[in-house]
């Protein structure tokens, strides 16, 4: 977070919180910077404050407490109209009474822009997501992908520098969800905008974005690029949201370079990477995802550690396996493993050992 | 697939094996169905048992629509041209009134006055002559006491005859001599023709036994005499259920009598007359000198001059038809005359200003309505379902309150001693001496009819203003527009339906307002349904109040109608 300064940032959280009834906070102390031309996804579960930062650097809400800027300058009291920054809604909100071109012009018009200026523009913006012979028709006579392009439209058609998304993909079927995002993206680096996207879905998340903002709890958990996120993970609930993860609680046994063993909870030491705990004695879940666990001990130091695992279920899911595992005492241990030539099948029942290179498994809080 | 061709075979197809042959038919001819009917039919006979299935559904519904609204609206379409009462309480004068010229300058002689005197007679009997007096009042105040008065004298005028008569012989004392004279063979044609005109005058049924038949040759010998024994051998025997035979005629048969015998064919016939009572019947007609001379038009005249009025022939005369436009006319300020349709005199002109007034005044009452009816609604869209749910009951509360109370207690709000006025002159705004008058006019109708119909604008716009979500302001807001912009070009327009429904319901609702009028209006601040209300119940002028009646249902449709075409009806949202 600490990596971009504070000048170069073209939106900034600093110390916002946000509370509705004076009693709860929903946003809680919040510091976000974002470079411009960033493309920044707000992921998390429902309730997680994601929207609520959205609404204040929208306009819509004001901040309990802290401060935003926009490209330097405080916004906290401009009203949403002021702030020149496109907005995409969840459910369209496309204006019902006016056709698509007259949409497009709306945002034009009250910038009092000349009205050949604005056919023009209003072309171009259709073009740009090729939309350009539906001007005439009105939003309900468009597909849900339909209108999603002309909200995208419109939501840029007067040259934002900064654009705000709020769950926009939400409403459509998986396939055009797919082809949208990757159109999304490519029309943001297109363009060169900075733009703020809010999901729930992080498979979206993860695709579309430089950087991922995991909020839970009215905190950013982790902001981090997608692989970093996927592959270190700072706490367990980010681990946990982001991807599938085993997990097994346990103790730290003893740290050493940036190493932990830890003492797993049903029985059986194990080597971990020390991410956030700092002393032996600290509770800790451990972290390791399916596709890292490995069962063939060849590929293992010598001297790892590993742990005693029943095979339980084996499923058959065409590109990989996923096999079931009593792990500790825990029933819900899954490895995937490669559909290749030399892979084995587990039978359920089968007594085998697990392992893993230490690195690949991390010591997180105890939740 | 065997089944198809079961059937196909059994409806009488020659070839059952051919399939071909088959398949080609059906492409050339209609589409059969599985059992060889044309399938156009049996779909129809399916979807008939299903439609009578929904209109058993719906027929309690629509026998009481058709018995209470549709059937009453028609008749009261119908009153308000109908107009037979006149011809039916005197069906001889209209007839003879015909041959009077209207455009002329004299009023008509006796051969209009001795029938009217007949049916005024009989009228009078049955009762009846006070309501054509009344209906013929409408149009020309003064004749509703002319028939009322000259209906006391008509027995008198009768008696004149009948003393003279009694003089020459006691006979005609006699229920007897009447019955007998009288009765006959071949008049039942008569007899059932003056029972039709009883119908007509009275509206009951004339049936029974009337025990006596007039005979066909004193039909031809004394005509009005038959005539009006059979009027009132027809009364007495089903009316007033006596024995005609037992019975003295009324005055107006000796009357009768002495018109026929002023005709000197009738003394011919008479002179040769040779059946019961001749004698009797011989004297009367060599005494005839003595029997009173005055024409029936100077008996009239003199129970009341107005009877020898032109004006007041002519209105009767006008009116006679059974038939008229002069109710729709009256509504609108013009009147019938002779020389065709005028206006009326200015004093009398009110209908036109009352319609007028009505349709202003129901403007603004709904245009007020949208102006404090919009922002509550606005409130109750966007506030949080508790507080919006303690205002709706705010808003409701008028309905559970009786009308009447709700319009008292404006009534006790806005007199010149009143709350409002009180708070204005303690704040100083108004001078003590110059209290506001805000009642017994239009201000007081305006007012208190805001506050009732109010509900009925904010419920739709509010029901309309709750389906159109928050994201849309928003939207418009983030693309730039300012607070103002963004209502006005984006929110105002999806809650114009709801403007619409609301202004339908409260200008159609104001418009046949009544009772608060009638309270808080004083005379410049009543509707025109306040001046139908007083035909209805006060004038017992129906005629006019239905004509009244029809005209604002006319005026409510061609507005609705307009409506229509500038907003269109499918902009009009009650709700989701």
């Amino acid at each position: 977070m600490a990596e971009i300064a504070t000048n170069d940032a073209f939106v900034e959280f600093e110390r916002v919180q946000k509370s509705y009834d004076g009693e709860q906070l929903v946003v809680k102390d919040l510091n976000l910077n974002m470079p411009k031309g960033e493309f920044l996804t707000m992921l998390g579960p429902s309730g997680s404050g994601k929207t609520t930062c959205l609404m204040m650097l929208a306009g819509f809400e004001t901040a309990t407490h802290g401060e935003i800027r926009l490209d330097g300058k405080p916004i906290n009291n401009i009203p949403p109209h002021k702030r020149g920054i496109g907005m995409v809604f969840q459910n369209y909100a496309l204006f019902p009474h006016m056709t698509v071109a007259e949409n497009l012009a709306f945002p034009l018009e009250v910038r009092k822009i000349g009205k050949s200026d604005r056919e023009q523009k209003v072309m171009r913006a259709l073009d740009m997501v090729q939309m350009g012979d539906f001007g005439g028709r009105r939003p309900a006579q468009l597909s849900g992908g339909q209108q999603q392009r002309i909200a995208l439209a419109r939501a840029l058609v007067f040259e934002p520098e900064l654009v705000l998304m709020d769950e926009p993909l939400g409403a459509l079927d998986k396939q055009l969800r797919e082809h949208m995002q990757f159109e999304i993206t490519n029309l943001a680096h297109e363009l060169g905008i900075t733009v703020v996207y809010v999901t729930h879905d992080q498979t979206e998340a993860l695709t579309m974005s430089d950087r991922v903002a995991v909020f839970d709890d009215g905190r950013i958990q982790q902001l981090a690029a997608p692989d970093e996120l996927y592959e270190s993970p700072q706490n367990s609930f980010v681990a946990q949201f982001i991807g599938e993860n085993n997990t097994l609680g346990g103790t730290v046994k003893e740290i050493k370079d940036g190493f932990a063993l830890v003492e797993v909870d049903g029985g059986g030491l194990i080597d971990c990477k020390a991410v956030n705990v700092e002393k032996p004695g600290d509770r800790t879940l451990i972290s390791i995802r399916p596709e890292r666990v490995e069962t063939n001990m060849d590929r293992l130091n010598a001297d790892a550690h590993t742990l005693d695992a029943e095979v339980l279920e084996f499923i058959y899911m065409g590109d990989v396996f996923r096999t079931r595992l009593r792990v500790a005492g825990r029933d819900d241990f899954i490895i995937k493993t490669r559909n290749s030539a030399d892979q084995t099948r587990l039978k359920p029942g089968t007594k085998v050992n697990i392992g893993w290179q230490p690195e690949d498994c991390r010591a997180l809080d105890a939740v | 697939m065997s089944n198809v061709t079961d059937a196909t075979t059994g409806a009488g197809e020659p070839m059952p094996g051919d399939n071909g042959t088959r398949t080609a038919k059906t492409e050339n001819g209609p589409v059969m169905a599985a059992d060889g009917r044309p399938l156009k039919q049996t779909l129809r006979r399916t979807l008939r048992r299903e439609k009578m299935r929904a209109l058993l559904l719906i027929a309690p519904l629509l026998i009481f629509v058709v018995v209470t609204f549709i059937v009453p609206i028609l008749s009261m379409l119908f009153r308000s041209v109908e107009n037979d009462i006149v011809q039916n309480t005197m069906p001889e004068t209209v007839q003879a009134l015909r041959a009077w010229d209207e455009q002329g300058t004299e009023p008509p002689g006796d051969e209009v006055f001795v029938p009217l005197y007949f049916d005024l007679f009989k009228a009078s009997e049955a009762k009846e002559h006070t309501k054509l007096g009344s209906r013929l009042n409408y149009e020309q105040p003064g004749l509703s006491s002319m028939f009322r008065g000259t209906g006391r004298d008509l027995d008198d005028m009768g008696e004149e005859f009948q003393d003279v008569f009694e003089e020459i012989d006691p006979a005609f004392e006699t229920a007897a001599f009447w019955h007998e004279l009288l009765s006959g063979a071949g008049g039942e044609a008569l007899l059932k023709e003056r029972r039709d005109l009883y119908e007509a005058l009275t509206g009951e049924e004339m049936r029974g036994d009337v025990g006596f038949t007039p005979s066909t040759e004193m039909a031809e010998m004394l005509p009005w005499t038959t005539k009006a024994y059979t009027d009132f051998a027809i009364w007495t025997a089903i009316e007033e259920e006596d024995v005609v035979a037992e019975e003295e005629p009324w005055e107006a048969v000796y009357a009768a009598l002495g018109q026929d015998l002023r005709s000197p064919d009738t003394v011919a016939a008479i002179e040769a007359y040779s059946g019961p009572w001749s004698t009797t019947l011989k004297a009367a007609a060599e005494n005839r000198d003595q029997l009173p001379q005055d024409s029936f038009r100077e008996m009239f005249v003199a129970s009341d001059k107005d009877w020898g009025s032109l004006e007041a022939w002519r209105t009767i005369s006008l009116y006679s038809p059974p038939v008229t436009a002069g109710y729709f006319l009256n509504s609108v300020d013009l009147t019938k005359t002779v020389d065709g349709i005028a206006a009326r005199p200015e004093t009398q002109q009110i209908y036109l200003t009352l319609f007028q007034r009505t349709l202003i005044m129901s403007l603004i009452i709904t245009g007020s309505c949208i102006l404090l009816g919009y922002p509550v609604a606005w409130l109750l869209a966007n506030l949080p379902l508790r507080t919006a749910n303690v205002l709706m009951i705010l808003v409701l509360l008028p309905f559970w309150t009786s009308l009447l109370v709700r319009t008292s207690a404006w009534k006790v709000l806005l007199q010149q001693q009143g709350i409002i006025n009180e708070i204005l002159v303690w704040l100083g705004f108004v001078d003590d001496a110059n209290r506001l008058i805000l009642m017994n006019n239009a201000t007081g109708t305006v007012i208190a009819m805001t506050h009732i119909l109010l509900p009925f604008m904010i419920l739709p716009l509010y029901s309309v203003m709750k389906t159109v979500p928050p994201s849309y302001l928003r939207a418009a807001k983030s693309l730039g527009a300012t607070n103002w912009t963004a209502f006005w070009r984006v929110y105002f327009p999806q809650s114009v339906p709801g403007i619409g429904a609301g202004s339908i319901l409260v200008f159609i609702l104001s418009i046949g307002y009544y009772i608060t009028p009638e309270i808080v209006g004083g005379t410049s601040g009543v509707f025109i349904s306040n001046r139908i209300a007083y035909h209805i119940s006060s004038s017992l002028n129906w005629g006019l109040a239905a004509a009244l009646g029809s005209i604002l249902l006319i005026v409510v449709l061609a507005l609705y109608w307009c409506y229509d075409r500038i907003v269109g009806i499918d902009n009009v949202k009650l709700g989701g």
